[in-house]
């Protein structure tokens, strides 16, 4: 910075000099003042999405720069919401980028009194195994009656109201074809 | 009224801008106050289950800057403190008093309304006023606190040295120190987004356009409008509140639409501008200072130079 | 519905401006009614009452839209003579078997001439319809298990037999023709009977029903907008019937304005019904096959579909969606594969499996976002199940309590479980969040709306079609080992490939893309649109061939990727288009967005009125016009009459809106489809302190009761005891928390907001009881008691009924010992009595007692609920009887 620009960038001088004589105004900018930009305007990009919450179906605006997600808002395109979010929409951002998420896989041991860590591809073969022993315990040819069940008792599953279409469709496809019936979510709750 | 961004040596400034809320379509979501403090990273401050009817943020402070009061009435109204109807009991003392206390002796509930009428609720965001005549600004010596291009008055963070003296000047209580951090924070009227064309935060959210955000002068044609038709439609209660450039603040960039007294929504009926015999002060100060400044730019000036 | 959909209520506030009335409904003060013109508290659990009393007014002051009711609705339709009403049988209808506590719905019926009438529970008719030589006789516990109304509501009830006539009495006089029994069953439900089971005072509800009437007809319309309020009851089914009633009957159904709109809470919780994660449905609301003898695809869908209306076409859409989930497998010749679907031999839904995991049967439990611990009815009998599993997944975004309850659960704290001692294993994946991954949800108003990713999900945190694929991969591929197969013991029975079929002929390849090799969610949407033989993406489930020539994942959604273009992520701005928007993502079905739109024109095709003007027939153009798409073929004309032996879409006139019925009418009578009755009547919830002052019969007396053991239910009215929980309670939601709080607790900006757990009294309850503003409560019912900082407020308001004073107190339902907010979960209350028709428990209401101070903690805590127990002679039988 040159000595002219510092001088200038003083408040008291540009008071004196500039228009604002009350040196409260335009005087008084400060150097972030001067910079200060929305950081909506600084996305790299602004991706479509919809409210996780409740089934209203809010149109969200959601910021991502550097690969992180910088803001969520109301998208104004959105014929349901026009732009509008309640507090829980409002609060997006600290539900999808907040210290509450936890981000590694943890396991209980059978009578273990504390979580261990685990990696995911250790957990996704131990579940694979327990859902196929579980599967074959609980299983079913037919009833006292001797009707064809084609099932399994052994395991369960709950949940989906919260999940996408395509997810709760892989889920009613791979459960189903595995003979599990006891496949349930929210709807009933 | 002159424009205070005129004044304040913004050539050609945009039209001024504020907020009108109207409380009467308020739902008492609170999608203002996330809505704020996500995009403001303001911190959340405590966890207190205040009693006063769905009002858990109690006030505006450093860290809360839309605050939505609740107040359980019943209609016609009688003559009632602000928000809270007995000045005498400290609700947030009544928490930690248990049940052990006798019905008959226990403490009157802050909600507890008169018995004629039909029940009401009445809701409403509150904010800074950004008022015309901001004591705040007229206090802060630091140059921290100044008035924007749009008209408004906002904290910046970068100069603020935390001395607190706009604290106790701001007739609505609304300015406040924080804690841990020690400087002074306020609703800044989303100054960035203002800036870039957008709506602030607050309300681009509201759900019901409770919270309505443009140019004052239209804003304030509209909620004339509005109240009239309230009128029309028997909601005889309804009236302005700060929008009126001849009221103690020269009017304030943020004002309501109420559906009773100011007091009942914990507002000062007629707040009046602390620094109201500041100008002349401020001229003598001016002076001197301009004195001061001459000297110290030559010495800093000489002393670079060597 | 300010307080749980604010930004849905914005369009409550803009018909509201332009000069609507806003009624709300509710036992509570609400967010809501504060905006509201006129706030009826009602007691909890009476609104059949309310609404049968809203039907009776219409019904005498003649308020009904006569062209509509006539030319739309079954009014003229006449009914067997074996029915007889709750008027006749002191508040039951006839075919009722007391021991199986289960109706014989033939006596429901339409009059059929000689033939009879195919009616009711179909299941319970498998055999008469389906032409078995073994037929066999359905037993009791069967027909009650076999409860299966989705098959009727959704799935196209077959309300008269092949071959049968409708009989009619278009003068509407007929003694046994629907608009008679109507109004002879809706007689007694008069203001003063609202007035003395609601607590409703009679000048309010007369506002109520002029303001509703004056609101219907030609040139106006009202609609019903309900929650969970209406749905979470032992008759919960029956609500929304009358509400249909009263809908059908002031012409507001199927007309811009009206509606009956279901606000439902999550966000794709349509979408999880429509593709249900639901045990009794297969997508598209097809019913997963019950066990049955020598059951083929034809005799499944001679049993389940209908043969007039698009139920008619039921076998291309089960056709199809075997084709989708087993491809190439499935062919003509092996039935499509029909039989890889397992069958149901009755109730398998939530509260049943934590009765089967209580048990021991039901080894292995997913929670996929999901937190039984706190949300679901009766928790402390949900964590006794989960504690007595081999392993238990669970996929969210922290650690829930269901996550938890081993380690610090509230049976940890009485001492009744020990952490050493529970063996269930515990996986906790954390789950991605919508703008890590890309995907649709369905909302309430059944539109599919896409999100696109936005981010890659970090460290271990993966998408739940991540998890499906992968772990189907994972199952696929360890089933086609042959040292995996022998060290499970796969084939120890002998039958282990056949077993396993299923899984390895699933089609179960979909290309990836992003760093953690994510299935494409595109390419499963593709999938559940349906493709034709050459591959190309269906544009509609009109296209459905029942040969295996297309296929289809969930023939509802058929459309949604017509022309390889996803729909659903349409976004073209509202601005930019008519008021309908009809190019802003894509509703099910065919981008429909009002349902029955045939009803908004008159017989004739005209509009009603200018004023509500919507699709009309264009003579001119010979087609349907307006801004939506219409329920059935445009080019039908209003004065179409189908050959008598014509089925399916082809088989419903001109005039017939309601084309997913099997006689094309709004069902004012439901012939079919419910269990507990073809018409609702007021029953008392589980728990009541009031004796039923219409009929002998106090409760549903098929209602849904779990098997004893781990659920208690106090005394009714007139009981002994019943004094011992003097209070009614609810639970409910708050706008600034979600459902058990696995997305609201745990953020500082939502719990500071509402940052405990609460309970609302009014101020006589809490002189009552000597609870103190902002003290402690402790509620207490037969299941557990908790503890909750009071609220006293007048928003809460006693009501008098039957010449008595209740009080009624408010829960709200989100909170739970974890997070950053915590607090007592309201669920430990609640029994799970349920709705025989959904098997929904009775949230909304429930008796207790509130005493002020805060709960015991430990072992005294149970000594509390036992001692309650005891003072009310609480048995495992109280509260069973029919």
């Amino acid at each position: 910075m040159g000595i002219g620009d510092w001088v200038s960038s003083w408040p008291v001088y540009r008071q004196l000099t500039g228009a604002d004589r009350t040196g409260r105004g335009a005087a008084a900018r400060s150097a972030r003042t001067e910079r200060l930009r929305p950081r909506v305007a600084d996305a790299d990009k602004v991706v479509k999405s919809i409210c996780p919450y409740c089934a209203v179906g809010c149109g969200q605006n959601v910021y991502v720069r550097d690969g992180k997600v910088t803001q969520v808002e109301g998208d104004p395109d959105s014929p349901i919401s026009r732009g509008r979010l309640c507090p829980k929409g409002s609060a997006t951002l600290q539900l999808t980028t907040g210290p509450n998420r936890l981000d590694t896989v943890l396991y209980r041991r059978p009578h273990g009194t504390e979580w261990e860590h685990l990696d995911l591809d250790t957990a996704m073969d131990m579940i694979a195994d327990r859902v196929i022993a579980a599967r074959l315990t609980g299983w079913e040819w037919e009833d006292d009656q001797g009707r064809p069940l084609r099932r399994t008792m052994g395991f369960a599953s709950l949940g989906g109201a919260t999940l996408d279409n395509e997810e709760n469709y892989l889920f009613k496809k791979l459960f189903t074809a595995l003979g599990a019936i006891q496949i349930e979510n929210q709807a009933r709750i | 009224m002159t424009d205070p961004a005129a004044v304040s040596g913004y050539e050609d400034p945009p039209p001024r801008m504020g907020f009108f809320t109207d409380t009467s379509v308020c739902i008492g979501c609170k999608a203002c106050e996330v809505a704020c403090k996500e995009w403001n990273a303001v911190p959340e401050d405590g966890l207190l289950l205040t009693g006063m009817s769905y009002d858990n943020t109690g006030s505006l402070n450093a860290s809360t800057w839309r605050h939505v009061a609740f107040i359980e009435q019943r209609k016609p109204l009688a003559l009632q403190d602000p928000g809270v109807m007995h000045p005498d009991v400290d609700v947030l003392e009544m928490a930690p008093l248990g049940s052990s206390t006798p019905p008959e002796q226990a403490l009157m509930t802050p909600t507890a309304p008169g018995q004629e009428g039909d029940l009401r609720w009445l809701m409403a965001s509150d904010v800074c006023k950004h008022c015309t005549h901001a004591a705040c600004l007229d206090v802060c010596p630091t140059g921290s606190l100044f008035r924007t291009e749009f008209g408004t008055v906002v904290v910046q963070e970068d100069i603020c040295n935390g001395c607190g003296y706009c604290i106790p000047a701001c007739p609505y209580g609304v300015i406040d120190q924080r804690k841990g951090d020690g400087r002074a924070w306020k609703c800044t009227l989303c100054y960035d987004r203002i800036g870039d064309g957008l709506e602030p935060a607050c309300a681009k959210a509201c759900p019901t356009d409770s919270i309505q955000y443009g140019p004052l002068d239209e804003l304030r044609e509209r909620a004339a409008g509005r109240v009239e038709r309230l009128h029309e439609a028997g909601v005889t209660d309804a009236r302005l509140y700060g929008h009126d450039p001849a009221d103690g603040v020269g009017g304030a960039g943020a004002f309501f639409l109420l559906l009773d007294d100011p007091e009942v929504y914990g507002l000062p009926p007629d707040p009046i501008v602390t620094t109201r015999d500041l100008p002349s002060m401020w001229r003598h100060a001016a002076a001197a200072a301009a004195g001061l400044l001459g000297a110290a730019v030559l010495a800093c000036l000489t002393g670079r130079r060597r | 519905m300010a307080e749980c959909h604010p930004v849905g209520f914005q369009w409550v506030m803009a018909a509201k401006a332009r000069g609507a009335a806003v009624i709300h409904v509710d036992p509570r003060f609400t967010r809501t009614s504060a905006l509201a013109d006129v706030h009826v508290p009602i007691r909890v659990g009476t609104d059949i009452a309310f609404l049968g009393g809203i039907v009776n007014y219409v019904l005498t002051h003649e308020k009904y839209f006569r062209e509509y009711v006539l030319a739309y609705t079954n009014a003229s339709t006449i009914i067997c003579e074996n029915f007889k009403d709750t008027e006749d049988l002191d508040g039951v209808f006839s075919g009722l078997d007391p021991q199986a506590r289960a109706y014989d719905f033939s006596n429901w019926r339409y009059e059929g001439g000689d033939v009879p009438a195919a009616a009711g529970e179909q299941d319970q008719e498998y055999e008469e319809r389906v032409d078995h030589a073994e037929a066999q006789e359905v037993d009791h516990a069967e027909a009650q298990e076999a409860a299966r109304p989705e098959v009727h509501g959704s799935g196209g009830a077959e309300a008269l037999a092949e071959g049968a006539r409708l009989q009619t009495d278009e003068t509407l006089q007929h003694p046994r023709c629907v608009f008679q029994i109507l109004k002879r069953h809706f007689a007694r439900y008069t203001p003063e009977t609202v007035e003395e089971i609601c607590g409703i005072p009679r000048d309010t509800f007369l506002r109520v029903c002029e303001l509703i009437t004056e609101n219907s007809g030609r040139d106006r319309t009202t609609s019903f907008a309900y929650a969970v309020g209406w749905t979470q009851h032992t008759v919960g089914a029956q609500y929304i019937r009358t509400a249909s009633i009263l809908q059908a009957l002031l012409g507001n159904i199927g007309r811009p304005g009206g509606g009956i709109l279901a606000l439902r809470g999550h966000a794709s919780i349509q979408g999880s019904t429509d593709i249900p994660t639901l045990y009794n449905l297969l997508p598209g609301y097809i019913p997963m096959p019950h066990a049955h003898q020598n059951e083929d695809l034809d005799a499944f869908v001679e049993a389940e579909g209908a043969r007039k209306g698009y139920w008619g076409n039921m076998r291309a859409y089960v056709v199809s969606l075997l084709k989708a989930w087993w491809g190439d497998a499935a062919t003509a010749d092996n039935d499509f594969c029909f039989d890889y679907l397992p069958r149901l031999t009755g109730d398998h839904g939530t509260y049943q499996t934590a009765q089967a995991q209580v048990e021991g049967t039901c080894k292995g439990y997913f929670l996929l976002g999901e937190n039984p611990a706190v949300g679901s009815a009766n928790a402390r009998l949900q964590r006794f199940g989960m504690a007595n599993l081999d392993w238990l997944v669970v996929r969210d975004f922290s650690l829930i309590e269901s996550a938890t309850w081993w380690k610090d659960g509230p049976e940890i704290e009485t001492g009744e479980l020990r952490t050493e001692d529970i063996r269930t294993e515990v996986f906790f994946l954390p789950a991605a969040a919508h703008t890590e991954k890309s995907g649709s949800f369905t909302n309430t108003q059944r539109l599919l709306q896409w999100h696109r990713q936005a981010v890659e999900p970090r460290g271990d945190t993966r998408s739940d079609l991540w998890f499906a694929y992968y772990l189907g991969r994972l199952i696929r591929d360890k089933l086609s080992d042959p040292a995996h197969r022998a060290r499970m013991g796969l084939d120890a029975d002998g039958r282990g490939i056949e077993r396993d079929r299923p899984v390895l002929d699933l089609t179960w390849d979909y290309p990836t893309e992003g760093g953690y090799d994510d299935p494409d969610a595109e390419a499963v949407l593709a999938e559940i649109n349906g493709f034709d033989a050459h591959g190309h993406p269906l544009s509609g489930y009109t296209q459905l061939k029942d040969d295996g020539s297309t296929s289809c994942g969930c023939w509802i959604y058929c459309g949604v990727y017509a022309d390889g273009v996803n729909q659903a992520d349409r976004r073209k701005p509202y601005t930019e288009q008519d008021w309908v928007a009809a190019e802003w993502a894509w509703a099910w079905p065919l981008n429909r967005r009002i349902l029955y739109n045939r009803a908004s024109a008159d017989p004739e095709g005209r509009p009603w009125s200018e004023r509500k003007a919507y699709l009309e027939w264009d003579p001119e153009r010979r087609k349907w016009v307006g801004p939506d798409v219409p329920d059935f073929d445009e080019h039908m004309p209003p004065d179409y009459e189908p050959h008598p032996d014509a089925t399916g879409p082809e088989g419903l006139s001109g005039k017939d809106p309601f084309v997913m019925q099997s006689d094309g009418k709004a069902w004012l009578y439901a012939p079919v489809g419910l269990v507990d009755g073809p018409l609702p009547t007021h029953y008392e919830p589980q728990e009541s302190p009031f004796t039923n002052p219409l009929y002998g019969q106090q409760r549903n007396p098929v209602r849904n009761m779990p098997k004893p053991g781990g659920d208690f239910f106090h005394p009714s009215d007139g009981e002994p005891g019943a004094e011992v929980f003097p209070y009614l309670a609810t639970t409910y939601r708050l706008t600034e928390h979600h459902t058990a709080g696995g997305m609201s607790r745990w953020l500082p900006y939502l719990s500071e907001l509402q940052p405990e757990f609460f309970c609302e009294v009014s101020p006589e309850l809490a002189r009552e009881r000597g609870l103190e503003h902002l003290g402690w409560a402790t509620i207490v019912s037969a299941r557990s008691a908790i503890e909750a900082r009071v609220l006293v407020t007048e928003r809460m308001t006693p009501l008098d009924v039957q010449g008595r004073r209740v009080h009624q107190i408010g829960l709200p339902y989100h909170w739970g010992p974890n997070g950053y907010s915590t607090g007592d979960a309201a669920n430990e209350l609640l029994h799970i009595a349920l709705d025989p028709n959904v098997h929904i428990q009775e949230s909304k209401v429930l008796t207790c007692d509130i005493r002020p101070g805060r709960r015991p903690r430990g072992p005294a805590l149970r000594e509390l609920v036992n001692e309650y127990r005891r003072r009310a002679g609480i048995t495992e039988e109280t509260g069973r009887q029919m």
